[in-house]
């Protein structure tokens, strides 16, 4: 038995920025229990892309504070290794008249917020992208601050900041029950240890639904499988992320050389599968040798899969539980919790040491769900 | 011999004393080295590295190499160009 002042389930990119978080506002004895190896769930399985150019006003806000902390994050968590930060931007493809005035609606949007995306003909678009074949496209939209980060490293980076802080870790182990004393959160207990504690974070990633049933809380996510695969590295060729909602494609060079590019499957179960397939790696190569004729001749030499926990309006759920004092939840990020997670870090620790959140949070609460109204639902997802 | 100069991950270039930095810091698995360090990331996706690394584990952790846990293999086992899947579908179609 031991007592901790805050367990927080999960030590993806989520986990790993609210531990931190609360330690930098003075929190002490955060305990981080993950069930697997370093980063094996939704972090480690990503597309390393960061980019602030959605459709909804609160993914937007959260993605360009984000960035912001990424420009400095080296200096902030003192972070010996390289964390792979460039910003040469999300080139985004329109294929159709109809997503092209999309993208005006969005680029307005972005700029109303600070956000420095702009609408590109198809010429401006091929002076950043050379290679792009001419006959896929109709316009493009760019904001050259989005860019790549290392997924690894920047866990790594935050890990290390915690731990400097005083944050413990343990990984290799799984929780299994959360017990409660009626409406307060009480102890949870894993296959190695049982912690009291007042406060428990989710941010179990692909499984923070059934973190949930195990503290009697209902959240409605679900998870599946998006399919991704790096080819061999190779000089450097292309600047910006490309990527296409219609083709559903993103394609980037990271700064190592490899290209990583990932695809969603239509139809694809609701479940924990984060196996590859034939049919994504058939679909995806047709996808990148028709919009970027060039990378036909790279070699393919991994594949994977990794899942998206997806909430109803595709924004994530950053929230305290009514039902349950002391249940906190970073969950439903849709495939996109790595870019955001400066911010999960920020607000839920607002949130928890019940300080003035940065931003309004009533869109991010888990209770905004059990109204049924329309939402505002984020369509820019691959 | 010095650590820095041997060489254990010969795709990415990764020496046996970057192996033990990250062995101290409790990263006793390859699945952790391979995220750290990109060992196995390489086009021989661990088929040189991995034997090495897990005798490197065993001993760090003074077990069998027997009970120290392989990587995870993941497809593709050789390198095959984009181009010959797209239009190797389509042939057949």
């Amino acid at each position: 038995m031991k007592n901790v002042n805050c367990l927080i389930i999960g030590a993806g990119i989520s986990g790993v920025s609210i531990a931190y978080n609360l330690a930098v506002k003075g929190m002490k004895n955060i305990h981080v229990v993950d069930k697997g190896y370093f980063t094996h769930g939704a972090t480690g399985r990503c597309g390393a892309g960061v980019r602030q150019q959605w459709n909804t006003e609160t993914n937007c806000i959260l993605a360009k504070k984000s960035i912001e902390f990424f420009e400095h994050a080296k200096e902030i968590l003192q972070y010996p290794g390289n964390l792979e930060f460039k910003q040469e931007g999300y080139l985004i493809l329109a294929t159709s008249t109809q997503e092209h005035e999309q993208f005006i609606k969005n680029v307005q949007l972005q700029n109303s917020l600070g956000i420095p995306s702009s609408l590109l003909n198809k010429e401006e678009a091929l002076k950043i992208v050379p290679h792009l074949n001419t006959d896929a496209f109709v316009s493009a939209a760019f904001c050259p601050t989005d860019g790549h980060l290392n997924p690894f490293k920047m866990t790594e980076a935050y890990m290390l900041a915690a731990k400097r802080l005083g944050v413990t870790f343990s990984f290799f182990e799984e929780v299994l029950k959360i017990n409660r004393d009626g409406q307060v959160i009480d102890s949870v207990e894993t296959d190695k240890e049982t912690y009291v504690a007042q406060i428990v974070v989710n941010a179990a990633g692909g499984y923070a639904a059934e973190i949930g049933e195990l503290a009697g809380v209902h959240i409605p996510v679900y998870s599946e499988n998006h399919e991704i695969l790096a080819t061999e590295p190779v000089e450097k060729l292309q600047g910006p992320m490309v990527m296409s909602f219609s083709k559903n494609i993103y394609c980037q060079q990271v700064p190592h050389g490899a290209f990583l590019m990932g695809r969603s499957n239509p139809g694809q179960p609701h479940d924990h599968d984060i196996e590859s397939s034939w049919q994504f790696l058939d679909e995806m190569a047709k996808t990148a040798v028709e919009i970027l004729p060039i990378l036909g001749k790279l070699r393919v030499v991994r594949q994977w899969g990794g899942s998206y926990n997806m909430s109803p309006d595709r924004q994530p759920i950053i929230s305290a539980t009514d039902e349950l004092q002391g249940f906190y939840i970073a969950c439903g990020f849709s495939g996109h919790g790595f870019m955001f997670a400066p911010m999960t870090g920020l607000l839920l620790s607002e949130i928890i040491l019940k300080e003035t959140p940065t931003l309004p949070v009533e869109g991010l609460s888990l209770e905004r769900f059990k109204h049924p109204r329309d939402f505002t639902v984020e369509q820019s997802v691959v | 011999m010095n650590k820095n100069d041997i060489i254990i991950c010969r795709c990415e270039d990764v020496t046996l004393q970057q192996i033990h930095d990250y062995l101290d810091q409790g990263h006793t698995n390859f699945e952790d080295l391979k995220r750290l360090l990109r060992v196995g990331m390489g086009p021989c996706q661990a088929n040189t590295c991995g034997h090495l690394i897990q005798k490197e584990i065993a001993n760090y952790l003074n077990i069998k190499v027997e009970d120290v846990p392989v990587h995870k293999v993941r497809p593709m086992i050789l390198g095959v160009p984009l181009r010959s899947i797209a239009e190797g579908n389509d042939e057949e179609c």
